[in-house]
């Protein structure tokens, strides 16, 4: 792999830049490998990278049923934080922003880890207690975040009106490390890093079936050939329960469609991410200059990657009520991605009845900040058997009713 | 030079002068003008700079494709962003500003991007940039910004107001173009109930421009008869400056009406979004024209030849005095023929394909004007505009033939069908070879629920390019529709209209074909992003085979324009670079809206105090005029404490709640939920969603019940009475009201609709009075009425009856372990009880108090509140409410659920009272700690407090918390930490979560 630098563009330049390699390989598929990770999310790509990087496995193939990096990881609202509430939750995602903060330099590949800061907004008397005692629980999860008076919210986003008719600003949760990354990037330098291990990242090949002998897994069928494996990662946000039921068993997660919309690009405005979750919306500005702004999940269950209009209005009415200025402001484009939600709203990271078969899902609406940690956990649980990081978010929890339940804080979790 | 013609201008009324500014400068335009064309007549063709390079930009287009001269527009409240000079009709005292430049539109510091743009190729920022660290937040990252964004942001409030508006039709017809007339006259003949919108404000599209013939008129004529003709349906409704902008499942299409944006006048609402539920949708959305892909394709001066045409036909507007046509197709030389009618000088016409022996270039011959076929643009000459064309041959490499001086480029690289709203709702596309574009595929449209088709494409949409072909297909699209709609198709004949036989176009996607790498570096591709040839060929080659990817990487078809112009080109290119065929690289997702609409039409009325409606009880004005500080609770505001003048919130919260223990209190609890459960199931119903046997409760008894989730946690709780043998009324908490009328309505309708049960959420048709402390019984007493003795109505009673004339239902019930009454009045009757209350109560001190002093009071006496000592992780147990979970039922809602190994194992957080040692108040939301570190290097915690007050009537500290085996730990000293960052930790004693009065006395009496 060729390093980028600012050196390696300025000698490209003057030859045109016909001196690029291939960002990721494009390799037929082998008849077997020791890994096959299904799915080149985000999560799916993250999780070879780290089977490679910390565990020295790189006979590993990504599986991919249409583009790297097209479902979920490029179309999120790119937001990153790490003040949850509950222990285990705190834990994985606090070492996914850890990652973050370096991994352009671990990539070689910029992703623009953005640590600008998201404010949590409290707009009733109930979010106050919720993020106060967030704020509590994060000092001692050794995350840092600070519950913000409403002046000083102001001073953070000049562009907010803290005394809304309806929901006056009454404080906030800020996490100064928290922020936004560029989402399609990431996948891209994860794919590039694996390609670089010799890892075998196979777009358009989409998995028709996982072939077992006994309790254990054999390998897939897809639809381009048949491909064996000890050890199988099922990571398919959206898709989760098709291949659940490939290996012969069921999960307990619903798939709704999550709608995002951004405005026109316009000069800076907002240098942070804010968050209000009482009305339902949240926006940054994108580096382009895009009001980037995230909205509700359909009310029903659904596989369709499409914009519905319902929540789009409630959103956009809500964040005009948090900042007025955007009234003048046109939609450019509106989508929808199809997140899985779990009883209690966390993700599941686990092993399966099948032996040899783990699963990565559940992430709900707010995957994108989880992908390092998330590939870092599941990599060390599909090497190891279990991982500190993961053991909580098993499958069986909800057998025990051991749940790590997030709403707790928040109405919508993002 | 640009200047407006002598002549000319059909949509011009040239006796009317309209002034306007644009960068502060006070220019003038004529009524009919659009923002562009005024600005051409002014001879201003530099309107913008670029997004990433800030290169000179002049208009481009004539209509919503425009990605070039996008203006801030306004001032104050009604100053906008982004608009497009193309859409925006002129008005007076219009403001105009160009964007994206500093110091000035002229000279714009950023251009020197412009100059190292061979260091800047697509994607070059995924490969610097990486050190030192902090350098991307603290440098980089804000030099970025500031050179990207485009239009400055709003800064006020929005000055205007919008509004939503809702149709449902049989045919909803998009585009006002010839098609769309004949689609929507054909529907309208056919007895449909007919929209027809066109986002211009003139009907006719292009016909008039390109000189159709239709019925034996000219095209301007039929139009004009046509719409007159569709006026006289009355089942046919028209509406200009209104877009088609989303197509959704079921027929449902957002539409998007402009109805002040052309006005001085700006009253009224600006803009009107129509919510539209067709049966059937026509899309008649014409085409755009694609431009070509030739080195310096982007200098101000350079456009497409339909717009050339258009600014001179219908703006009486010179885009330049010699303009040199280039195409690859026989329509452009329309273009030509109508600057040579106009008195401008056409030096040359380039067209890529080897002949040209059509109607039209024989036409363009006659009139004089010099042909050259096989032939392309090597280069555009000129550093800020046009100076002339360096010819080459279209089959070679750019060695330059000619130089021609020109100070204008109409360029036409063929069209493309507007297939976005087809599109939308997941209408498939294919390959069209002869028109090289992508054209609907009518087997594969988008489907309704009964899984046939509700979108159809009409006319130059659906890749009809000669009007002919256009309007008979238009037809038939009308008839199908109303077909569609249930009506019989019109057997009137189709309008027939001749148009002039025109030679195959031959795609030509680089030019000239085998241009070497410093000619493709300076063709532009997407011109608002400056994506270039050379950006496309980069990113196939590093991989980014997907079109997706493409368009990631390189940001082409990502701008405000959505690729309108850019993305077949670019397609093109792609698979030009892959060696793979175009319906191969297949096309990026099509995504409402068609172009920008407001975030205030999206909103509609409902902002400010429309946005969620206030609810109000019927005491709400009295709270308001008596010092009430206000919560939000749910969608109610209720007083938080009645603060009198001078006092602080907290010496009103203890004055109340001394007042209340010591002698009478009177509470507002009308936003309690009440909803009505009836019928011969109604018992068997409530025994399933409480945890405790209701079926078994008393005719004119009370019981406090407990609802959980599927999951087993408790979620709400509240008071049940039973009026009658099928009739109880369930209380909710004041934020489940709502919530749990729809769980309730959720269970009936999905699991037990056999189940003869009625229910009915009464919660506004009541006010509810509190009475509250020992004197509450006298206090009622004197209004009279009924028996509300201990023995007549005794705890956890309740009775009808009377007081001070109103009919009331009193519920002896107690949320502060005070004697207490819960009074119901019909609404309209609550604010007058009040009042009486106040009056008979004024004798022992009776004082209102706020929810802060309902809290403190509850927690004086160790009861829970949902939301505080719950959190939709708690189950009853840990509560010490196992009293209220039935052993004799065989199931209810969470049974199951709580006989999970971890709802069942000991070692849970359980309720306890926490007192700090030093008898301070305890922090709200600290957590207590326990010995060492996780696993995950995170501090053990132990417990943590859910509720926290100071108590006046203890003089102390009071709290309740849930803490590990904490019932079994009663005097245990635990810690607490603070939040001060030093570590120190607040010590606090386990005690009995029931602070006052433990034998319950005072409720008793």
């Amino acid at each position: 792999m060729k390093r980028y630098s600012a050196f390696a563009i300025a000698r490209e330049a003057l030859r045109n830049h016909t001196g690029w390699d291939r960002a990721w390989a494009s390799p037929e598929p082998k008849k077997r490998y020791d890994v096959i990770i299904v799915g080149a999310g985000g999560h799916g790509l993250a999780t070879a990278y780290y089977l490679g990087k910390n565990f020295g496995i790189t006979n590993v193939a990504v599986l991919e049923k249409g583009w790297l990096g097209g479902g979920n990881t490029g179309r999120n609202t790119t937001i990153i934080r790490s003040n949850y509430l509950q222990d285990p939750s705190a834990a994985i995602y606090e070492k996914s922003r850890s990652l973050y903060e370096t991994l352009s330099q671990d990539l070689n590949y910029n992703i623009m880890f953005s640590p600008r800061g998201v404010i949590m907004l409290a707009q009733t008397e109930h979010e106050v207690r919720g993020y106060k005692r967030t704020a509590h629980a994060n000092a001692l999860q050794g995350v840092k975040t600070e519950y913000i008076t409403p002046k000083r919210v102001k001073e953070l986003v000049p562009i907010i009106a803290l005394d809304g008719p309806r929901y006056p600003v009454l404080g906030g949760l800020w996490q100064a490390r928290g922020g936004t990354a560029r989402h399609d990037a990431v996948a891209w330098g994860y794919a590039r890093a694996c390609s670089a291990m010799g890892m075998d990242i196979i777009q358009r090949c989409e998995v028709t079936g996982v072939t077992r002998d006994g309790g254990k897994v054999t390998g897939v069928t897809t639809t381009r050939g048949d491909i064996g494996c000890d050890k199988l990662g099922i990571v398919v946000a959206g898709h989760s329960g098709h291949l659940a039921d490939m290996a012969g068993f069921r999960l307990p997660i619903e798939s709704v469609a999550l709608q995002a919309l951004v405005s026109e690009p316009i000069k800076p405005c907002m240098d942070v991410v804010v968050m209000a979750n009482t009305v339902h919306g949240y926006m940054s500005q994108s580096d382009k200059g895009e009001m980037v702004i995230g909205g509700g999940a359909d009310g029903y269950n659904n596989y369709t990657q499409r914009g519905s209009f319902h929540h789009i209005e409630e959103t956009v009415r809500a964040l005009i009520e948090t900042f007025p200025m955007i009234s003048r402001l046109k939609m450019l484009r509106q989508w929808g991605g199809i997140v899985d939600m779990t009883g209690d709203r966390s993700p599941i990271l686990s092993k399966t009845p099948v032996d040899g078969v783990f699963i990565n899902c559940g992430w709900g609406t707010g995957g994108f900040k989880a992908i390092p940690g998330s590939g870092w956990a599941m990599a060390e649980l599909m090497a190891k058997g279990t991982s500190p990081l993961a053991d909580a978010f098993s499958l069986g929890r909800f057998r025990e009713g051991r749940f790590i339940d997030e709403s707790v804080a928040a109405g919508v979790a993002h | 030079m640009t200047t407006r013609l002598a002549t000319g201008g059909r949509l011009l009324d040239r006796g009317r002068s309209v002034s306007f500014t644009f960068n502060g400068k006070r220019l003038s335009g004529v009524e009919g003008d659009t923002l562009a064309s005024a600005l051409l007549a002014n001879g201003q063709m530099l309107m913008g700079r670029s997004f990433k390079y800030h290169r000179p930009r002049g208009v481009v287009a004539s209509g919503a494709e425009e990605p070039n001269a996008l203006m801030n527009l306004g001032s104050g409240g009604r100053f906008e962003p982004n608009q497009r000079a193309t859409t925006q009709e002129l008005f007076d005292g219009l403001e105009a500003a160009s964007q994206n430049h500093w110091p000035s539109l002229e000279f714009d510091i950023g251009a020197v991007n412009s100059h190292v743009s061979r260091f800047l190729p697509a994607g070059f920022y995924y490969k610097t940039f990486m050190a030192p660290r902090p350098a991307w937040k603290h440098v980089f990252e804000p030099f970025i910004r500031q050179s990207a964004g485009l239009g400055r942001a709003p800064k006020e409030r929005d000055a205007d107001v919008y509004e939503h508006a809702y149709l449902h039709v049989d045919v909803l017809v998009v585009g006002g173009g010839v098609a769309g007339l004949t689609a929507a006259r054909a529907g309208g003949l056919s007895g449909a109930s007919v929209l027809l919108v066109e986002q211009t404000g003139h009907w006719g599209g292009r016909a008039p421009v390109d000189g159709a013939e239709i019925d034996g008129q000219g095209a301007e004529d039929w139009i004009a008869s046509a719409v007159t003709e569709l006026e006289a349906m009355p089942n046919v409704r028209l509406q200009t400056r209104t877009m088609g902008a989303g197509v959704y499942d079921h027929g449902y299409a957002l539409v998007y009406e402009r109805l002040t944006d052309h006005l001085s006048d700006k009253t009224g609402p600006r803009h009107r979004l129509w919510k539209i539920r067709a049966r059937h949708i026509v899309t008649a959305t014409g085409a755009i024209e694609r431009p070509l892909s030739f080195a310096a394709n982007d200098l101000p001066g350079v456009m497409l030849a339909s717009a050339v045409r258009d600014y001179v036909v219908n703006y009486g507007v010179s885009p330049g005095d010699r303009t040199v046509v280039v195409t690859n197709n026989d329509d452009a030389y329309r273009t030509a023929l109508a600057l040579k009618e106009a008195g401008l000088e056409v030096p040359a016409i380039l067209d890529a394909r080897l002949e040209a022996t059509g109607a039209l270039p024989e036409a363009a011959r006659a009139a004089g004007i010099r042909v050259l076929t096989g032939r392309g643009i090597a280069k555009v000459k000129g550093r800020r505009a046009v100076e002339g064309v360096a010819i080459c041959a279209q089959a070679g490499e750019g060695a330059v033939l000619e130089e021609i001086k020109c100070d204008a480029v109409a360029m036409s690289g063929g069209w493309s069908p507007v297939v976005h709203l087809w599109s939308h709702c997941g209408g498939k596309l294919n390959w069209d070879d002869a028109g090289a574009f992508f054209r609907p595929d009518p087997s594969r449209a988008p489907t309704g629920a009964d899984g046939t088709a509700f979108v159809t494409v009409a006319g130059t949409a659906n890749g009809h390019l000669l009007t002919a072909e256009a309007i008979a297909d238009a037809h038939e699209a009308g008839k199908a529709a109303a077909k569609a709609a249930g009506h019989t198709a019109t057997r009137k004949a189709a309008p027939k209209a001749t148009s002039e036989v025109e030679a195959p176009m031959a795609p030509v996607w680089m030019m000239p074909q085998g241009a070497g790498a410093a000619l493709r570096q300076k063709m532009w591709l997407d011109y608002q992003n400056d994506v270039k040839v050379s950006d496309v060929q980069l990113a196939a080659r590093e991989g980014f085979e997907s079109v997706e990817h493409t368009k990631r990487y390189t940001t082409l078809g990502m701008a405000t324009d959505q690729g309108k112009l850019s993305n077949i080109n670019g397609l093109a290119i792609l698979a030009g670079s892959l060696n793979a065929a175009i319906p191969q690289v297949g096309t990026t997702t099509f995504r409402p809206p068609y172009t920008p609409i407001s975030m205030g039409a999206i909103a509609g009325e409902a902002r400010g105090e429309l946005f969620q409606p206030l609810r109000r009880t019927p005491l709400h004005d009295w709270h308001e005029a008596n010092g009430a500080v206000w919560e939000p609770v749910g969608a109610w505001r209720r007083p938080y404490t009645y603060r009198k003048p001078g006092e602080a919130t907290e010496d009103a919260v203890a004055r109340e709640i001394t007042a209340t223990r010591a002698s009478l209190g009177l509470l507002d609890a009308s936003t309690l939920g009440k909803i009505l459960v009836k019928g011969p199931d109604a018992g068997r119903f409530l025994d399933m969603l409480y945890t405790n046997m209701m079926s078994s409760l008393a005719i004119g008894k009370c019981r406090y019940g407990l609802m959980c989730s599927e999951n087993g946690f408790l979620m709400d709780d509240g008071v049940v009475a039973r009026l009658s043998d099928d009739a109880f009324l369930c209380h909710t908490t004041t934020g489940g009201a709502d919530r749990i009328h729809a769980h309730m309505e959720e269970w009936l309708q999905t699991e037990w609709w056999d189940w003869k049960v009625y229910t009915a959420n009464l919660t506004e048709q009541y006010a509810q009075i509190a009475v509250v402390g020992p004197n509450a019984r006298k206090v009622l007493d004197k209004l009279g009425g009924m028996d509300v003795s201990k023995e007549t109505l005794p705890f956890m009673a309740w009775a009808d009856g009377a007081l001070a004339g109103h009919a009331v239902r009193v519920f002896r019930i107690s949320f502060s372990g005070e004697l207490s009454f819960e009074v119901a009045v019909k609404a309209n009757e609550g604010r007058a009880l009040w009042d009486k209350l106040l009056d008979a109560g004024a004798e022992f001190g009776a004082t209102p108090y706020g929810t802060e002093g309902l809290h403190v009071l509850r927690a004086e006496k160790g009861f829970i509140m949902i939301g505080d000592e719950t959190d939709g992780t708690v189950i009853p147990q840990d509560l010490g409410l196992g009293w209220a979970i039935s052993k004799k039922k065989d199931d209810y809602i969470g049974k199951r659920a709580q006989e999970r190994s971890h709802m069942t194992d000991p070692a849970r957080w359980k309720l306890v009272g926490l007192e700090t040692v030093d008898g301070t108040v305890l922090p709200d939301g600290a957590y207590a700690v326990g010995d060492g570190v996780n696993e995950n290097g995170q501090r053990v915690t132990q417990g943590r407090v859910t509720s926290t007050y100071y108590s006046p009537t203890l003089a102390r500290g009071i709290a309740m918390g849930l803490v590990l085996d904490g019932p079994d730990r009663m005097g245990e000293v635990i810690d607490f930490a603070s939040l001060d960052g030093t570590g120190t930790v607040v010590k606090t004693k386990i005690v009995d979560p029931v602070f006052f009065d433990k034998a319950g006395e005072k409720q008793n009496v």
